[in-house]
């Protein structure tokens, strides 16, 4: 079986593989695209909300055909304790505009569509293909890809890795570390089917109106982790996830967490009757600014999970993998149009795109953030979850105690478990890693 | 009131959809004497149970039900303990919604 020369292999039909390759293939390139699943989005998992804006810079008639679930017009943020939760919500209908900012997807649905663009773009996609190796000349250039189908090297110009935040190529191949467990989330996920107007009752929506929920505390038992509650049209995506680390070292079960988050008094009417028709588990990349890899070299680049582009502190992921998707294809048709060669040199330019983008300034923004979550674990994840529950307690139970003494022992517990010290040390480093 | 049976993992990947490709598993566990601490933990880590003490006190794994995160190679495939790989193209989990 013989190949011809393809002028880019993307690896990977998630959001930035087919940002990428659909990118290329628009601009003419010969694209070839690599998914080991059956179909694009067979093996992808995510919450999974979907911002508009990133994906209308690609497509920008997208809402005509793109399988989309609601568009989101409340969310909420709780913090829980073991019974109860003390929340923000947000809500506006300003969000019910024309041409909405955000979406619930469902990304097998979602990534298939996709998929389809890439296709009708001109792109060519071999599906259940696993890329084994990358291949490279005696300089160490990257020239192509080896997969798990008889063959030779399928040979390219470029490959984009898009593979994942679990991608083996890269890591095998040296241009990259495997995340470490300290900067990766195991996230476990449930889907729980109730019928339209069950949802729409519940949440309190209508049409297509969404509603997000999002839960820190003592759901993740002391590790820094967070639950979430999306809807979809006839269905609830219910997760939580916990640093990788965190749960090695308290030997908790992902499902038992997610059983506890699911059986709390203040979630568990919201999903009660509800069908379960999928479990799934998945990695999401949190190191943030500091766990980014070289993210370009001689006849590469990394995309997306892979290069830990996520800000885990406004829970974006799959928007930097589009616009890391999109950079690279827009920068390897710019060097491919100037008949220039895939040097480390030239692929430079999509560093250079990049650092110029939302997606490296917000991510430098927030670079100390995941260093301040994981050593106060306990604090932010278990202690200052119980102590917010009690003020608000404290605040609205009416028993005779009168007020002055209430407030004097809301202190005293805030005192008591960081102290005076503990409690100004966290909110001084807290806003710095904000800022 | 509160329901104290927790769901089995069995239940929960019983939703899901698999090709199992036979005779081929794509993780392996390295021979060894006793686990260390952190092949011991991906005995309760791993969010499909794929990995279990057998009687002789061995870490054993079985990844029919694996959702191929990554979370036991991350913790384990540096020290030696555990051989990684995805399974071959089209096997494995295959999500209906993901």
């Amino acid at each position: 079986m013989t190949h011809k020369n393809f002028d880019a292999i993307v690896v990977g039909a998630g959001m930035s593989g087919n940002a990428a390759a659909y990118t290329m293939a628009r601009r003419g390139l010969r694209v070839l695209q690599l998914e080991r699943g059956e179909y694009a989005g067979s093996k992808n998992v995510q919450g999974a909300i979907m911002y508009a804006n990133m994906l209308e810079t690609i497509i920008p008639d997208f809402r005509n055909d793109a399988p989309l679930e609601r568009h989101l017009v409340e969310q909420r943020f709780w913090i829980m304790d073991d019974t109860s939760h003390t929340g923000m919500h947000y809500r506006s209908d300003d969000f019910n505009e024309l041409s909405p900012n955000r979406y619930t997807i469902i990304r097998a649905q979602f990534d298939k569509w996709f998929s389809r663009k890439v296709r009708e773009a001109g792109g060519t996609i071999l599906c259940e293909t696993t890329a084994t190796e990358l291949a490279r000349d005696s300089g160490g250039k990257v020239i192509g890809v080896h997969t798990d189908r008889a063959g030779d090297v399928i040979q390219a110009d470029v490959v984009v890795l898009a593979e994942g935040v679990n991608g083996l190529l890269g890591t095998r191949a040296g241009l990259r570390e495997t995340p470490k467990p300290e900067n990766v989330a195991l996230a476990v996920k449930e889907m729980h089917f109730l019928p339209e107007e069950v949802i729409a009752e519940r949440f309190g929506i209508t049409g297509d109106e969404g509603c997000v929920i999002e839960a820190a505390g003592t759901i993740s038992r002391g590790m820094p982790g967070l639950g979430f509650l999306y809807t979809n049209r006839e269905s609830i995506s219910l997760g939580i996830g916990c640093l990788v680390s965190g749960l090695a070292a308290t030997m908790e079960k992902p499902y038992d967490l997610l059983d506890g988050f699911k059986r709390h008094p203040s979630v568990r009417p919201l999903i009660a009757g509800s069908e379960v028709k999928e479990y799934a588990a998945h990695l999401i990349p949190e190191g943030g600014f500091k766990a980014i890899p070289q993210l370009f070299g001689d006849g590469w680049v990394v995309v997306g999970d892979a290069a830990q582009l996520n800000n885990a502190v406004h829970r974006e992921g799959s928007n930097l993998a589009m616009v890391s998707g999109r950079m690279a294809g827009e920068s390897i048709s710019l060097i491919k149009s100037r008949g220039k060669p895939m040097t480390k040199q030239n692929l430079s330019l999509y560093k250079a795109m990049l650092d110029k983008s939302f997606v490296m300034q917000d991510l430098r923004k927030y670079k100390d953030m995941p260093s301040l979550l994981h050593t106060n674990s306990r604090s932010f994840f278990m202690t200052y979850p119980q102590l917010i529950s009690h003020a608000a307690k404290n605040f609205l139970r009416v028993d005779g105690t009168p007020k002055i003494e209430m407030e004097k022992a809301t202190t005293a517990a805030f005192i008591k478990a960081r102290s005076r010290w503990g409690l100004l040390s966290d909110a001084v480093r807290l806003a710095f890693a904000w800022r | 009131m509160k329901t104290a049976i927790a769901e089995r993992i069995e239940d929960k990947l019983y939703q899901n959809r698999y090709l199992v490709d036979s005779g081929r598993p794509h993780i392996k566990v390295r021979p060894h004497q006793s686990p260390s601490p952190s092949l011991l933990a991906l005995t309760r880590v791993c969010p499909a149970n794929c990995y279990e003490l057998n009687e002789s006190g061995q870490v054993e794994v079985t990844p029919d039900g694996c959702m191929e995160c990554g979370t036991c190679r991350v913790l384990c495939e540096a020290s030696g303990y555990i051989e990684w790989n995805y399974p071959r193209g089209g096997f494995g989990i295959l999500f209906k919604f993901g």
